[in-house]
């Protein structure tokens, strides 16, 4: 290790890095200094119990010596975990007894970030946090802006149909990550080929429509940012041509085959009360038994005219919210195959000269539309006092932002309500008394998104 | 210019009992608890019969999943007392919640089974999202343009 | 490469001698360039990227390097992708220690080169600070094509191995700088698998 002759080597930030990582106040006590207290708050949701049944908890070997477990560390650079999660685990042989998610090392200051940019980039911070599904960020940033400025009933139709199209073809495309990476987590290695391959079609359109593969900024405060090209339709057909077929495929090599079956059923079963207990949202709740998706039960844009099922499992094990994603792949298909026979003509954007920039050709002919476009860019369009909340249903769960708004051209909070966030209080309930094997089939079936967790 | 039909402001004693009389109304979920920090906004105007404005602002935002709907509390927390009870024995899905707004505001929640940072590191000093931390720049020198 | 010409010209013929003489270290090179693993360590959204890159329309199996390593003692490349925050810079030092000599690190995406659009307390503004590169891949996240350029031009570096002479010299990494490449200017890939 030739550390005296790297750059900085003398430096604190390099003697930090290399001196190694220390747990800290994080560390999973041992199981001799374990009280009811910490008990309950790694098995929280068992809390509607007095202190001394948690402290029984008569499903696992009671109280088993302390030199019989063992507290092992999983992550955060691990090919299992979604990203960098770190997972202590306290097993004995086999089973897990207690798990401990550490989150924080994806924290990127977004929230601070957001503070310093205008309404019009926050859509660049917003999208990175869920990178799976960035259409979804950018949607609810947009939103809650839109409602803070009071156009939020303005926004032209196609420029609404627009956005629904995208946030389902997005739905659609992380959806088809988690089989990939759902596969791979559970050794059918060929999995990750083939939902990349479809996933490749639709980053294709998206590429076409909003120029980058991920990570867009295309909708934004005021509609979106540039209208669907020629040929969209064509584009979208020829997804929803092909994707049927292949969604079979994955039912004839996963869904009935025994093996697979026998690796999700069961495993990670989390139990309606447990997931309302824990803010758990989307497919987790919903493979619950509890049928609440948002898109149905406080409907935004114009999901109240769209016809879809929500797909509710009944076991809330992990078999259940891998049929439910795939399922809701098909049901985005039908509102996308709906969205295509209704699409408006119309405006992409709202006209009003404040928040939209005027078009490029009419910089040339008007002062007036040059100086709005000077202002808008540089300095920002300014958002009246006040704050909202909008939460929108994205493929992992309620996505919301809250915004406080100063009547400044940047917000002055600027906060995300992250479904993996939340959901990522679920592992160790769902890990409980599993197998340490079981432990990445459960992740993988939770699917976070490190980016939305630690923001 | 906030949606007045679903905000609450609550004080600081009747926070947890208010809470717990939600849930039992049927608000089970807690979908997001944050705060925000009004260093530089101290001339807000609340609306009337409200607690003072504090230098805190602890938001909840609750669900009610079998009627629809939804609501928000706003809770004001002084500075020189950061205090909070925390929701973690009605809504234990709290938990991180709370951790985040103890790590990125300094607001300490009394009863919180394990109250310690959650995003940044262990060591680390200061709480990043009050207003008088610095976002820690660097000044960054573009290309083609003079230094 | 003379004989993989005459081999084209006149087939099997064209072979005049069937005894090859080189150097030991241009074989060896040769070879670590052909099939240099990469410990994974996708950390955000260019980890998706550099998952498609892995996949069937992007393909670096072609380049040899398919197989992501878990484990880093079994890696060559650490292709760093994604943003570093604070708590995750001393994994990457440690990371990066595990991997054996020769080793060689890309940089993916500007997060990881710079620090990005993320110039706050959280991120550390450039991976250099705390492991040599090699190669700095710009986008956010670099197109599947950026990244295999990335990969090819360090597979050039390596086998001419003047990274591994200058960093046992200076222990800097080679500091080249790539360009982006815009997605779909490479000729579009066709659809695979079409089932009618």
């Amino acid at each position: 290790m030739s550390e005296t002759t790297l750059p900085g080597a003398g430096t604190d930030f390099y003697q930090r890095s290399v001196a190694g990582t220390d747990e800290g106040e994080q560390q999973l006590r041992p199981r001799s200094e374990l009280s009811a207290k910490e008990l309950m708050r790694e098995i929280g949701s068992v809390l509607r119990m007095s202190e001394a049944d948690a402290a029984k908890l008569g499903d696992l070997p009671d109280d088993p010596d302390e030199d019989q477990t063992m507290i092992i560390n999983m992550g955060p650079q691990h090919p299992s975990t979604h990203g960098v999660l770190r997972l202590m685990l306290e097993l004995q042989g086999e089973t897990v007894l207690r798990c401990k998610p550490i989150i924080g090392y994806l924290h990127t200051g977004m929230e601070k970030t957001g503070e310093h940019l205008t309404y019009a980039q926050g859509g660049t911070n917003v999208t990175r946090m869920d990178y799976l599904s960035p259409i979804a960020n950018e949607l609810a940033f947009a939103m809650a802006t839109e409602k803070l400025l009071g156009i939020d009933g303005d926004i032209p139709e196609r420029a609404v149909w627009i956005r629904m199209l995208m946030a389902e073809m997005s739905r659609m495309a992380s959806h088809l990550l988690f089989m990939a990476t759902n596969g791979m987590d559970l050794g059918a290695v060929s999995m990750m080929i083939y939902g990349w391959r479809e996933r490749e079609e639709v980053l294709r359109f998206f590429q076409e429509v909003t120029g980058l593969r991920m990570n867009h900024n295309y909708i934004r405060p005021g509609g979106v940012a540039a209208d669907l090209p020629a040929g969209w339709r064509d584009g979208v057909l020829e997804i929803l041509d092909m994707l049927p077929d292949r969604l079979d495929e994955y039912d004839t090599l996963m869904t009935g085959q025994p093996i697979w079956r026998e690796r999700l059923q069961g495993v990670g079963v989390i139990t309606p009360q447990e997931a309302v207990a824990l803010g758990a949202t989307g497919p987790i709740l919903r493979s619950t038994g509890v049928e609440w998706d948002l898109r149905r039960d406080q409907p935004y844009m114009h999901y109240d005219e769209m016809e879809f099922d929500v797909i509710v499992g009944s076991y809330g094990d992990a078999f259940d919210r891998y049929a439910i994603r795939l399922a809701e792949i098909r049901e985005s298909m039908r509102i996308v195959r709906q969205i295509l026979d209704r699409m408006p003509a119309g405006d992409y954007r709202i006209q009003d000269k404040k928040v939209t920039p005027p078009p490029r050709a009419r910089i040339d002919e008007s002062m007036e539309a040059l100086i709005h476009h000077f202002k808008i860019f540089t300095e920002g369009f300014k958002v009246p006092e006040g704050e909202a909340y909008v939460g929108i249903e994205g493929p992992r769960g309620e996505i919301g932002c809250y915004i406080v708004s100063d009547g400044s051209a940047t917000p002055y909070r600027m906060h995300m309500r992250e479904p993996s966030f939340v959901n990522i209080q679920c592992l160790p309930h769902m890990m409980r008394g599993g197998l340490v094997a079981d432990a990445v089939a459960v992740i993988s079936s939770v699917d976070p998104v490190l980016g939305g967790v630690d923001r | 210019m906030s949606d007045p039909q679903d905000v609450r402001h609550v004080a600081r004693d009747e926070y947890l009992a208010t809470v717990k009389a939600l849930a039992d109304e049927g608000y089970a979920m807690c979908i997001d608890l944050t705060a925000v920090d009004y260093l530089e906004l101290p001339q807000r105007q609340l609306p009337e019969g409200a607690e003072p404005a504090q230098r805190f602002e602890v938001v909840v935002n609750l669900l009610d999943l079998g009627n629809r709907r939804r609501l928000r509390l706003r809770v004001q927390v002084p500075e020189d007392d950061a205090t909070l009870p925390t929701l973690f024995d009605v809504h234990p899905g709290t938990e991180a919640m709370e951790r985040e707004v103890f790590d990125m505001f300094g607001i300490e929640f009394s009863d919180h089974p394990d109250l310690t940072r959650i995003l940044m590191p262990e060591d680390w000093v200061g709480h990043p999202l009050r207003k008088d931390y610095e976002i820690g720049r660097i000044p960054v020198q573009f290309k083609g343009a003079d230094a | 490469m003379g004989i993989v010409n005459d081999v084209l010209d006149d087939g099997l013929g064209g072979l005049s001698h069937n005894v090859i003489t080189g150097k030991l270290e241009d074989l060896v090179n040769w070879s670590r360039s052909r099939s240099s693993w990469p410990a994974s360590f996708g950390l955000a959204c260019c980890a998706i990227e550099m998952m498609a890159t892995g996949g069937a329309h992007y393909d670096i199996s072609r380049f040899g390097m398919e197989v992501f390593r878990a484990s880093p003692r079994q890696a060559d490349i650490m292709i760093v992708a994604g943003r570093v925050s604070q708590k995750m810079a001393p994994v990457l030092r440690q990371v990066y220690d595990q991997m054996m000599e020769p080793k060689w690190v890309i940089s993916m995406g500007v997060c990881a080169s710079s620090g990005g659009m993320f110039n706050n307390y959280a991120i550390v503004q450039g991976v250099d600070q705390i492991v040599p590169i090699d190669v700095y891949a710009p986008g956010c996240p670099p197109t599947p094509e950026t990244l295999i350029h990335a990969i090819e031009t360090l597979h050039g570096l390596i086998e001419t191995n003047q990274i591994l002479k200058r960093r046992e010299a200076t222990g800097a990494g080679a500091n080249v700088h790539v360009e982006y490449i815009e997605p779909g200017s490479a000729p579009t890939p066709v659809l695979l698998g079409a089932k009618k």
